[in-house]
C-alpha cells in the first residue's frame, strides 16, 4: 500500500512538472513581461537591458527551472492588468467560485436522493416517468441557456430574483463570503440552480438505476422474506447500498461541476475565477492565465490524488489492477 | 383436523409483453404441524415461485393468478400488505439458496437479526441482541458475541448459512420454506447444514417445505414428496412410497439417475432431452417427449393427479399400468 | 444492392423500425443534417452577404408578432441579419464542426488506442498513462484553456479567421482520451481471441493484423460513442463561442448566436437567443437519443470511466 501510494504521488509531481512545462511555455512564447513591467512607451535599448536583466536571454531549460522554482514558492508572476501579483488575485477570486460549487452541491444533494430514491421504487409513477422524461432533455440542454431561461423567468419577467453579480458579502478572516448576508445568499440562487442543473439529471439518472439494480438483489428479497418494512428496506437495505458507487462518482465529478463555473460564471456576471480567466484572456494578461492554468493543474491533480489514494485504501482490486 | 399449510389450485403467471406465461399450473399440496414436505423437480420446473408464492414475494412479473392459499387457517394471499408481513419472517421464514447473496454486505450480522426480531416483536435492542445469541448458539456458531459485530464478509458460505437459519429462527416460526439451502454451499459442509436444518425442526416444532433439486436429499430428510415437472405437480406421496415404488416415468428417471441406485461400476441413467421452456410447453403431457412409455392419448390429454395406492400416493400418468414395479427399469 | 437487401432484413433494422424514439430522432437528425448541408439554397438571405443586411432591420420580432415583418420569418438579430437564414448557416457550421471535431479525436484516439492495445508494454502504460492523467481533467476545462491559449498565440483577429478549423482541432484534443481508452479496451478483448492468435501464427504481420483484423472489431463501440460524442462536440463549440473563445459573432454558429442574442434578452429581444437555443437542444437531444437507443441494440462492452 505504501509503495502504491509513493508511485501515486510520483506520479502526481510529473503531472505538475508536465502542466508546469505547458504554463512555462505558454508564457514563453505568447506572454511579455517586459510589456506587462513597464508598458509599450519604452525604448528599445531599455526594454533589451530589461530582458537581460529578467534573464530572458538564458537557456530555455534555466529559465524554465527558475519558473518552477518560483512556482514552488508562490510566485506565479504578476497580473499586467490588476499590477499584483497573479495568485493573489486568483486567490481573492476563489471564494466567490468556491461559493457557487457549494450552492451547487447542496441543492444536487438535497435533491437528488429523494428525487432518484422515488422514481428507483415507483418507477411507473407519473412524477417519476416525467422526471426520467425532463432528465433526458435536460442532459442536451447547455448550462448558459438553462441559466439565460432562469433569468428571463425570475430576473426579467417576474423580477424576484437578482440576475447579476454576488450582492452585498462580508469579510470573514479573509473570506469575501456571500453565504452570511440574506442579499448575499438571494444572489446566489439562480448561479447554484442553474450549475446544479447539468449534474442534477445525471446524478438521479444514476441513483435510480443504481438502486433498482440493488433492489433486485437476493439480500433485498430476503429483507422483505424477513417481514421488514417496507421503508427500512428501502432507505437502509437497499439505500445503503446504493450510496457507495454514488458518492465514488461524486468525488470525480465535483470537478466537472467546476468547470461548468466558467459558463455560469459568465453568464450571471459572477467574479470568480472563471469570470477573471475570460477577462485575462480578452485582456491578454498571459501571466494571470498562465498562473490560472498552473492553479486549476495542482487543484486537479490534488484532488485527482486523494481520491484515487482513498479508492485504493478502500478496494484492495484497484491497487493491483492499477499496477501494469 | 386443519392444516399448517394448505395450497388449493394455485396459478402463478408472468406478465410479459407478448402475454402471459404460465410458470405454475394448477397446484395443490398441504403440509401438517411439525411434517416436512420435499418439492422436488429441476431448475425451471418452477418449486421455487412455488415458495416464493407462498409468502407471494414473487419476483416483478410475476402474480398469482388464481387458487387459495391457507395458512393457520387464514388465507393469506387475500390478506393486506401490512398483515402479510406481520406472517413473513414471523410465521413464516424462509431460507435461501446462495448465502453469499443472502445478507446485506453493508450491514452487520448484529444488525439484520434485531432489526427482524423488532419487525414483529416490541422489544428493546438488548433484548433483541439476547434473542439473537440464543439462536446463533443454536446453529453452533463459535463466539455469537463477536459474530454479531462482524460483516457477511468476513465468514465462510456455510457460517452465513448459518446465520441465516438463525435469523430463521428468530421469531419462532410455524414454518421454514427453505429453497435449495445447501446447493451453493460446499459438498463437505451440505450434510451438516442439513442435518442442522431437520434437527431444528424437530426441537422446535416447525413445519419445513424443503425445495430441492436432490432427490437424495429430500428422501432423507422428508416425510413426504412433491415432484414438480413444467410448472405442475406429477407425483406426490410418502417419501417411502415414492421412493421405492416411484409411478411417474420422470420420477423413476430421477430416481434411477441418483447414484447409489445402481451397481457400482454400471452407468448412471438419464432422463433424455430437456425440461420444455416456459413458452413452448408440449400439449397432452408435457413430459411425453422424454418418456418413454409415451403413447399417443400422452400427445392428445393432460393426465390429472390419481391416486395409485389407497389415497397416500397420486401421480399423473396415463400409462400408471405400465409403471408397476418399474423402479430399477432398463430400456 | 443485395448488401442494402441484407440490411433490410437484419435484427438491427428490425428493431429501429420498431422502436418509435430511435425512428423519430433518426429523421429529425437526418432532416437536419440535410438543412445544413443544403443551407446556401434554402436561406432565404445570406448572413455572409454584408450588402443585404440592414441595420434598419436590426431586432425585428418573428413575423407573427407586433412589429415582425413578412421578410423575416424568425425575426432579426442585432446586425439586422434574418434569424431564420442565419440559424441554418448557424446549424452548418455547428454540425460541421461537430462531425470534424469527432473524426479528428476519432482517429487521434483509435490510433493512439490500437498502438497501446496491441503493442502493451512500456508503449501501453505511456500512452494511456498520458490519456488517463488528461481524462481526470474535464474536458471542457482542457477546451476552454487550449482554446484560449491558441487565442493569445494566434492573435484574436486570426483565430476569428481561423476559428473553425482551430475549434476542430481544440475540441478534438479536449476529447480523444474517451476513444483511445474504448478502443484499447476492446482491443485487449480482440487480442485474446483465437483468430488474432491464428493470423499470427500464420506469419501475418502485426500491422495487418491490427488494421484488418481488430480494427474491425472494435469498430462497433467506436461508432456507438461517436454518436453520443457529435452531440458533446456540437455542445462544446456552443459553450466554447457562448464564452467568446470560440466562433466570433460575424460567423454564425449556435453558440455565437446565443452569444449575441444573450446581452438582448434583458431588453426584450428574447428570440435571438432563443431560437437557436431550441434548435441546439433539438440537435444534442435527437443525437443522444439515437445514441442510446444504439448502445441499446449494439450492447458494445464500453469502457466505464
Amino acid at each position: 500500500m505504501f509503495a502504491f501510494i509513493v508511485r501515486r504521488v510520483f506520479q502526481a509531481i510529473l503531472v505538475m512538472v508536465v502542466i508546469a512545462f505547458i504554463g512555462f511555455s505558454v508564457q514563453h512564447s505568447i506572454g511579455d513581461p517586459v510589456r506587462d513591467m513597464v508598458g509599450e512607451r519604452v525604448s528599445l535599448a531599455e526594454r533589451e537591458a530589461l530582458r537581460e536583466q529578467l534573464g530572458l536571454n538564458d537557456p530555455v531549460l534555466a529559465q524554465f527551472g527558475r519558473f518552477c522554482w518560483k512556482a514552488l514558492h508562490g510566485d506565479l508572476g504578476t497580473s499586467y492588468f490588476h499590477k499584483r501579483p497573479a495568485l493573489d488575485v486568483i486567490v481573492s477570486k476563489a471564494p466567490a467560485t468556491l461559493e457557487l460549487v457549494f450552492g451547487a452541491t447542496v441543492i444536487i444533494l438535497s435533491f437528488c436522493f429523494p428525487v432518484g430514491i422515488y422514481t428507483a421504487i415507483q418507477p411507473r409513477a407519473w412524477f417519476s416517468r416525467f422526471v426520467m422524461a425532463v432528465s433526458t432533455i435536460g442532459v442536451a440542454v447547455p448550462v448558459f441557456l438553462t441559466a439565460i431561461v432562469l433569468i428571463y423567468v425570475f430576473g426579467v419577467e417576474l423580477q424576484w430574483l437578482p440576475t447579476y453579480g454576488r450582492g452585498v458579502t462580508v469579510n470573514v478572516g479573509g473570506w469575501d463570503t456571500g453565504l452570511l448576508t440574506a442579499d448575499g445568499l438571494l444572489h446566489l440562487i439562480l448561479p447554484s440552480v442553474s450549475l446544479a442543473s447539468i449534474m442534477l439529471p445525471l446524478y438521479i439518472r444514476l441513483i435510480r438505476s443504481e438502486m433498482m439494480e440493488v433492489l433486485e438483489t437476493e439480500y433485498i428479497k430476503f429483507a422483505w422474506a424477513k417481514g421488514l418494512s417496507r421503508w427500512r428496506v428501502w432507505l437502509l437495505h437497499a439505500f445503503k447500498n446504493t450510496l457507495l458507487p454514488v458518492i465514488t462518482v461524486f468525488g470525480v465529478e465535483i470537478g466537472i461541476l467546476f468547470a461548468f463555473t466558467l459558463l455560469t460564471e459568465t453568464v450571471f456576471q459572477w467574479q470568480g475565477m472563471g469570470f477573471m480567466f475570460l477577462e485575462a484572456v480578452e485582456r491578454s494578461d498571459t501571466a494571470l492565465l498562465v498562473a490560472y492554468l498552473v492553479v486549476v493543474g495542482v487543484m486537479f491533480v490534488v484532488i485527482n490524488t486523494i481520491v484515487d489514494i482513498c479508492y485504493g485504501l478502500i478496494n484492495p482490486m484497484v491497487r493491483i489492477a492499477g499496477n501494469p | 383436523m386443519t392444516h399448517l399449510l394448505e395450497v388449493e389450485n394455485l396459478e402463478v403467471k408472468f406478465a410479459l409483453r407478448f402475454g402471459d406465461l404460465t410458470a405454475i399450473d394448477d397446484i395443490s399440496f398441504y403440509l401438517d404441524k411439525k411434517e416436512k414436505l420435499g418439492i422436488v423437480g429441476e431448475s425451471g420446473a418452477g418449486k421455487s415461485v412455488t415458495g416464493f408464492a407462498i409468502i407471494n414475494l414473487l419476483s416483478k412479473p410475476g402474480y398469482i393468478a388464481g387458487g387459495r392459499i391457507r395458512f393457520e387457517g387464514r388465507e393469506i394471499n387475500r390478506l393486506s400488505a401490512e398483515a402479510l408481513r406481520q406472517i413473513r419472517g414471523n410465521r413464516i421464514s424462509m431460507i435461501f439458496q446462495d448465502p453469499m447473496m443472502t445478507l446485506n454486505p453493508v450491514l452487520t450480522i448484529g444488525t439484520q437479526m434485531v432489526e427482524t426480531v423488532q419487525a414483529h416483536r416490541r422489544i428493546g435492542k438488548a433484548e433483541a441482541r439476547e434473542l439473537a445469541l440464543e439462536k446463533l448458539r443454536k446453529v453452533y456458531i463459535p463466539s455469537p458475541e463477536k459474530r454479531l459485530d462482524q460483516y457477511p464478509h468476513e465468514m465462510s458460505g456455510g457460517m452465513r448459512q448459518r446465520i441465516v437459519i438463525a435469523i430463521a429462527l428468530l421469531t419462532d416460526p410455524a414454518l421454514i420454506i427453505a429453497d435449495e439451502p445447501t446447493t451453493a454451499l460446499d459438498v463437505t459442509i451440505q450434510a451438516g447444514i442439513m442435518e442442522l436444518l431437520t434437527e431444528l425442526c424437530e426441537t422446535e416444532a416447525m413445519g419445513l417445505i424443503l425445495i430441492t433439486h436432490d432427490l437424495a436429499v429430500v428422501s432423507q430428510v422428508t416425510e413426504r414428496i412433491a415432484v414438480m415437472y413444467a410448472g405442475r405437480i406429477i407425483e406426490t406421496g410418502y417419501t417411502t412410497d415414492i421412493v421405492t415404488h416411484p409411478r411417474h416415468p420422470y420420477t423413476i428417471g430421477l430416481i434411477n439417475s441418483l447414484p447409489g441406485t445402481r451397481q457400482a461400476g454400471s452407468r448412471l441413467e438419464q432422463i433424455p432431452g430437456m425440461m420444455p421452456n416456459l413458452t413452448a410447453i408440449p400439449e397432452g403431457c408435457a413430459f411425453h417427449p422424454r418418456c418413454f412409455l409415451a403413447a399417443d392419448q400422452c400427445r392428445r390429454h393432460r393426465p390429472e393427479l390419481t391416486a395409485v395406492s389407497g389415497g397416500r400416493h397420486w401421480a399423473a400418468c396415463h400409462r400408471l399400468d405400465q409403471t408397476l414395479g418399474h423402479n430399477h427399469l432398463h430400456r | 444492392m443485395r448488401g442494402w437487401q441484407r440490411f433490410k432484413k437484419s435484427y438491427f433494422f428490425y428493431s429501429f423500425r420498431r422502436d418509435p424514439v430511435a425512428l423519430t430522432s433518426f429523421t429529425i437528425f437526418f432532416f437536419l443534417v440535410l438543412v445544413s448541408l443544403f443551407a446556401p439554397a434554402i436561406a432565404p438571405h445570406n448572413p455572409y452577404d454584408t450588402s443585404t443586411i440592414d441595420v434598419m432591420d436590426a431586432e425585428l420580432p418573428p413575423s407573427w408578432m407586433d412589429g415582425g415583418e413578412e421578410r423575416f420569418w424568425l425575426g432579426t438579430d442585432i446586425q439586422g441579419r434574418d434569424l431564420y437564414s442565419t440559424m441554418l448557416y448557424g446549424l452548418r457550421t455547428s454540425v460541421a464542426i461537430g462531425i470534424g471535431a469527432v473524426l479528428f479525436q476519432g482517429i487521434l484516439g483509435i490510433v493512439v488506442g490500437l498502438t497501446a492495445g496491441y503493442v502493451g508494454g512500456r508503449v501501453d502504460s505511456l500512452l494511456m498513462r498520458v490519456a488517463d492523467i488528461q481524462f481526470s481533467i474535464p474536458y471542457l476545462i482542457v477546451a476552454i484553456i487550449t482554446s484560449a491559449i491558441f487565442q493569445l498565440a494566434f492573435g484574436l483577429g486570426r483565430f476569428e479567421q481561423l476559428a473553425m478549423p482551430l475549434l476542430i482541432v481544440i475540441i478534438g484534443i479536449s476529447e480523444w482520451p474517451k476513444y483511445a481508452r474504448t478502443v484499447r479496451a476492446s482491443v485487449l478483448g480482440e487480442k485474446q481471441k483465437e483468430y488474432v492468435e491464428a493470423a499470427r501464427v500464420i506469419g501475418l504481420n502485426p500491422a495487418r493484423i491490427m488494421y484488418r483484423h481488430i480494427l474491425p472489431n472494435t469498430l462497433t463501440p467506436v461508432l456507438v460513442i461517436s454518436t453520443i460524442q457529435v452531440a458533446q462536440a456540437v455542445m462544446s463549440e456552443a459553450a466554447l463561442s457562448f464564452l467568446g473563445l470560440g466562433m466570433p459573432v460575424t460567423k454564425p454558429s449556435l453558440g455565437s448566436l446565443i452569444k449575441a442574442g444573450f446581452q438582448y434578452v434583458f431588453s426584450g429581444s428574447w428570440w435571438i437567443s432563443t431560437f437557436p437555443g431550441i434548435l441546439l437542444v433539438t440537435f444534442t437531444l435527437v443525437v443522444i437519443l439515437f445514441g442510446d437507443w444504439l448502445r441499446d441494440v449494439l450492447n458494445p462492452k464500453l469502457y466505464k470511466g
